[in-house]
């Protein structure tokens, strides 16, 4: 990530709302499909349209799913949470109002941890969250010129998101993303929602003021809306707090506003000005009772926690001897996690050695593809096959890259690889000591000299056994036999 | 009118049988559900014309039930029901050729037990009104005096049953649509306590004081098809699961020792004494029956009024946001823009009362006054419902007026909704609190009806039909038939 | 509280209602005549009570996560005012 520096003087304040949408398999007040891609409409039931007469019924799983959230970053899950309509016309609205949790969200309070910078200069920071609700998402307007119309697409509508609100509490771009990062690792870990930035599955807003350093007061803020991926949200807040500084220094002002990040020309725009916002004439939602949850079911939810990612991330420094930092990366997505302990679920393997593994040539690998670690082209069983042989000496370091390559492109067995390829590394103690004593054989007075006490003659003896193996004897069994031909004669 | 087709007393006979008395007919096959749904579509034939009750007629199917509790029995919906493939308007414009694609869960209950859907009965625009004068498909004459009101919003429903269109017909009450129309037109109206029938399918006015029901000639009728109606509905979260009683068990029960409440604020000026003297002789009609009567206190029914002409706006409001021309019914020509889309389609699809109630609400519910306007109207509603608490410490129902008045005359208060909206000063508080209220024809005054209130405990209507029925075993006031011109069927019944 | 003719076209807006220019006054005479009604709910007997959303004491019932709904669309869209290719259609929405 870049490595952007706020300019002096000044301090950047930056608040994230965050909407994940919830994988249930139906949609939160309907029994539709929540499946991404279909046919335009072909989700849209008579309650996501709106129709006159329909009415919501709360999904439990959203319920759930959203209690999970709370439990998950140790917040009080209500007893009691109850839902609102904000009231505005938009064509993708179906009923011209959003059922919302206003007055009383499901999910009160909760923090993460989030780390910034490496090694030494690696700091923790811990982010309130001041809320998480329910609500359902809107539907989609396409674009593209229908007779100089736009298309509604209401199959979106009723799919079921958390809004998860964060304090104001971050202060730069980079823990802006590290707290992102870490709620989007939350909600996989939890398995409540895909993650999908690019398919809108999670979508993130950012509140972003500056004011003189040291002051109390905070400035006037504007809203960033929709942003799609990290590296926009980066750049996004960055651009912010870049322009308002500028206004501010130039004797101009901050309008309260929501902007919109346009990712090709790498700037903020201006959207609507508070004045021009509705009045979205909240109150509580007459179809909808309060929901309650007992002990109970909170206390069997609290029981479906998997383990977290601060909790593996732990676990993989005592139980791995990894490092902070390596089981902070390992741990980052649970994806990445998975893979890493599906690697070294193989018996006898090196967590070290996978964990290097995994953070080297698996990382560069999927950013030269510009993948996901769940899309891998080699998969966490061909590279638990490919460490097992490296551990077993079979092959080096260097020849386990070169199945690895080999595995990305063509895909195949480990063994198969190494075998068409040649790349068996030769650890046959009978083979070394023939090749041993043939070079020997071939340079007695080498022999003498290093007898003589020529020490450093062990190394050209090591080239020429190598030289002889074509590159591929066990180093550490060359080494053995070497010293014990041509010291122990 | 041939006489051939009914088993007894030719068509006079079988518009003025009650339901149980069809269901032994049709069961005996002295009668076919064919015939018996023809009777009525010929009276509909002949009699609507004059009266507009139907907004929509529905050709008579087969019924889905041949041994259904309601198997054969012809009735009407209030067109607020939706009916899959009947179209289904709401009074409204904004519906005028609105074709519903799915089944209201009243209307599929219906259905099973083997009712014939017959028309959808004219109302007030979107269930707002109290004289079916908002209504875009034209006025409900009542079949007492045409010149009256039926009352609203349920009249179109109300006029049916009293003119024997059919032998009942479904209703909503938000404020009293139930009640009143059936007081107005001189039947039998219960509207049962909140969530006690699926408002899944049923077009949302104000969600939670909206009531499904229904209007019928006699306690005993409405006992029948009301137990086929109510019951919990997973598609609607606010109805309930308390169990449903059989309410025709317990019409025959004795009323001997039932404390009767007698709201004394609700015998004031404001209302005719002439109503006041037939709901008196009604409520001495229980006291004969052996009813005791107990003095109670409902005060603050101004107080109940102006939070209800907040709150149900500030519902609806939201709840008519969905009426915008991009999804279903009416569209405004050549739309230039979104804006114009949304304000052309409401402004010329919603009748003058609808689009008045949603500026209301929305004003009520818009930043800085919905903590001086809806807030307190909520408190206000709970202040209702602690009175009716408080009373029925003292009694196990109440009785009163309907209304203040019988029926007045078309056009007389279309110029002042204020004082349109006082006409359901007696009904609103029962909604605020979501009890079950009934209506029951209790004599006349000029002519046109009065109607007797029974307001009883949440799911307590079997009780209320209860007291109505052994009400109606002394008098026949729900068994008088209105005199409309070019009716035969008054001919036979007076030769 | 009475309703300016301001108050009355900014709330015609939020409702997406035109008011003529010509109904406005007969339109604010009869919103404040309700209005005025609610001057009732300045009684200080409500001051302590808590706000009634549902009158009955009921909780919300949760449904099963499950999918109960098939592809109706053609049903479902058969009242739309203007449609193509599965979608609904309105004058070009700008964002």
């Amino acid at each position: 990530m870049s490595q952007y520096a706020i300019p002096s003087g000044w301090e950047a304040v930056i608040g994230l709302e965050i909407h994940a949408q919830l994988a249930t398999r139906s949609k939160i007040f309907s029994g539709a499909s929540t499946a991404f891609g279909a046919e335009p409409n072909a989700q849209a039931c008579a309650v996501d349209l709106g129709l006159p007469g329909v009415l919501p019924v709360l999904n439990e799983g959203a319920v759930r799913m959203a209690s999970l959230f709370g439990l998950a970053i140790d917040a009080d899950i209500s007893r009691v949470s109850s839902f609102d309509r904000k009231n505005y016309f938009y064509p993708d609205l179906p009923k011209g109002y959003q059922t919302t949790q206003l007055a009383r969200p499901i999910v009160v309070g909760g923090e993460v941890t989030i780390t910034t910078g490496e090694g030494k200069k690696a700091r923790e920071h811990t982010i309130r969250v001041t809320r998480a609700h329910l609500e359902e998402d809107a539907g989609k307007s396409l674009h593209e010129d229908f007779h100089g119309m736009s298309g509604i697409d209401l199959n979106r509508a009723g799919t079921p998101l958390i809004e998860i609100v964060s304090e104001p509490d971050m202060r730069s771009p980079e823990q802006a993303v590290a707290y992102a990062r870490k709620i989007h690792a939350i909600v996989q870990y939890l398995g409540i929602c895909d993650g999908n930035m690019q398919e809108g599955s999670f979508r993130v807003d950012a509140n972003i003021s500056v004011r003189p350093e040291g002051d109390e007061a905070f400035g006037t803020r504007t809203e960033i809306k929709n942003v799609n991926s990290f590296r926009f949200l980066q750049r996004a807040i960055e651009f912010e707090i870049e322009r308002q500084i500028d206004l501010l220094e130039t004797g101009g002002e901050v309008v309260q506003a929501t902007r919109l990040y346009d990712p090709d020309r790498d700037e903020t725009r201006l959207m609507r000005t508070k004045e021009e916002a509705d009045d979205y004439r909240y109150f509580p939602c007459p179809d909808l009772l309060p929901v309650e949850l007992d002990e109970a079911t909170i206390e069997s939810w609290r029981a479906e926690l998997p383990e977290l990612p601060d909790a593996k991330a732990g676990r993989y420094q005592t139980e791995y001897g990894l490092s902070a930092y390596d089981a902070g990366v390992l741990t980052s997505s649970r994806a990445t996690a998975e893979y890493f302990e599906a690697v070294i679920a193989r018996e006898g393997s090196d967590a070290k050695l996978a964990a290097n593994w995994v953070m080297g040539e698996v990382a560069a690998l999927l950013n030269r593809l510009e993948l996901e670690i769940g899309e891998c082209p080699v998969p966490a069983d061909k590279l638990a096959d490919l460490l097992e042989r490296i551990n077993d000496g079979t092959l080096s370091n260097k020849l386990g890259r070169e199945v690895f390559e080999a595995l990305a492109e063509e895909g195949g067995s480990v063994d198969a690889i190494i075998e068409a390829r040649g790349l068996k590394q030769i650890s046959d103690t009978g083979a070394i000591e023939a090749m041993v004593d043939e070079v020997i054989e071939a340079n007695p007075g080498q022999v003498e000299a290093y007898r003589g006490g020529k020490d450093k003659l062990f190394g050209f003896f090591v080239g020429q056994v190598m030289k002889a193996a074509k590159g591929k004897a066990n180093p550490k069994a060359v080494n053995e036999v070497l010293k014990r031909r041509l010291d122990g004669e | 009118m041939s006489t051939n087709d009914s088993p007894q007393g030719g068509d006079a006979a079988l518009i003025n049988a009650s339901i149980a008395q069809l269901k032994d007919w049709l069961a005996a096959g002295e009668l076919s559900a064919n015939d018996l749904a023809a009777a009525f579509e010929r009276r509909i034939e002949t009699i609507d014309p004059e009266l507009n009750s139907l907004i929509s007629r529905v050709e008579a199917n087969a019924p889905a039930s041949t041994d259904g509790p309601l198997a054969g029995i012809p009735y009407a919906h209030k067109d607020i029901f939706c009916a899959k493939g009947t179209r289904t308007t709401c009074g409204s414009r904004m519906l005028g050729d609105w074709v519903a694609p799915y089944d209201s869960t009243v209307h599929e209950r219906l259905s099973q037990s083997g009712a014939v859907l017959l028309g959808k009965a004219n109302m007030d625009e979107f269930a707002m009104g109290s004289s079916n004068e908002n209504s875009h498909f034209g006025a409900v004459a009542n079949p007492w005096d045409t010149a009256a009101v039926p009352g609203g919003s349920s009249g179109g429903s109300a006029a049916a049953v009293a003119a024997r269109l059919v032998p009942f017909a479904t209703g909503t009450d938000t404020g009293g649509s139930i009640r009143q129309p059936a007081a107005f037109c001189g039947v039998t109206g219960i509207k049962p306590t909140y969530g006690r029938v699926s408002r899944y399918g049923m077009i949302a006015y104000a969600s939670s004081f909206d009531q499904g029901g229904v209007i019928a000639k006699s306690a005993a009728d409405c006992a029948l098809v009301l137990g086929e109606m109510a019951g919990f509905d997973p598609k609607d979260s606010t109805s309930s699961d308390e169990a449903v009683p059989d309410y025709v068990a317990g019409l025959d029960g004795s009323i001997e020792g039932l404390r009767v409440g007698i709201p004394k604020q609700w015998f004031s000026d404001a209302l005719d004494p002439a109503v006041g003297d037939a709901v008196t002789a009604a409520i001495d009609e229980l006291r004969a029956a052996g009813a005791r009567m107990v003095e109670i206190d409902l005060p603050d029914a101004d107080i109940a009024l102006a939070a209800y002409y907040l709150l149900a706006p500030a519902e609806a409001s939201s709840n008519l946001s969905r009426f915008d021309g991009v999804r279903f019914g009416y569209r405004c020509e050549d739309p230039k823009d979104l804006q114009d889309l949304y304000e052309r389609t409401r402004s010329e699809g919603f009748g003058s009362e609808v689009k008045r109630r949603i500026l209301v609400g929305t004003y009520a519910l818009s930043a800085g006054y919905y903590d001086a306007f809806y807030r307190r109207a909520q408190k206000a509603r709970r202040l209702v419902t602690e009175h009716f608490q408080r009373a029925f410490d003292q009694c196990d129902l109440i009785a009163g007026p309907v209304t203040p008045t019988p029926a007045f005359d078309r056009g007389a208060h279309s110029d002042d909704p204020a004082k349109m909206y006082l006409e359901d000063i007696f009904t609103i508080p029962v909604n605020l609190a979501g009890l079950p209220g009934m209506s029951v024809p209790a004599g006349f005054v000029n002519g046109r009806p009065v109607g007797l209130q029974l307001i009883g405990r949440h799911f307590d209507e079997g009780r209320l039909l209860n007291v109505a029925h052994q009400y109606q075993q002394r008098v026949d006031w729900h068994e008088r038939m209105p005199s409309i011109a070019g009716d035969s069927a008054n001919d036979n019944r007076e030769g | 509280m009475s309703l300016t003719n301001d108050q009355l076209q900014a709330v015609a807006h939020l409702a997406r209602i035109a008011v003529e220019p010509e109904s406005t006054e007969a339109l604010r005479t009869d919103l404040n005549a309700i209005l005025d009604q609610a001057r009732l709910l300045d009684d200080p007997r409500l001051n302590d009570l808590e706000p009634m959303a549902h009158p009955l004491d009921q909780t919300q019932r949760l449904r099963p996560d499950e999918v109960t709904e098939t592809d109706q669309r053609d049903t479902l869209m058969e009242g739309a005012p203007a449609q193509e290719n599965g979608l609904f259609l309105v004058p070009k929405v700008i964002e």
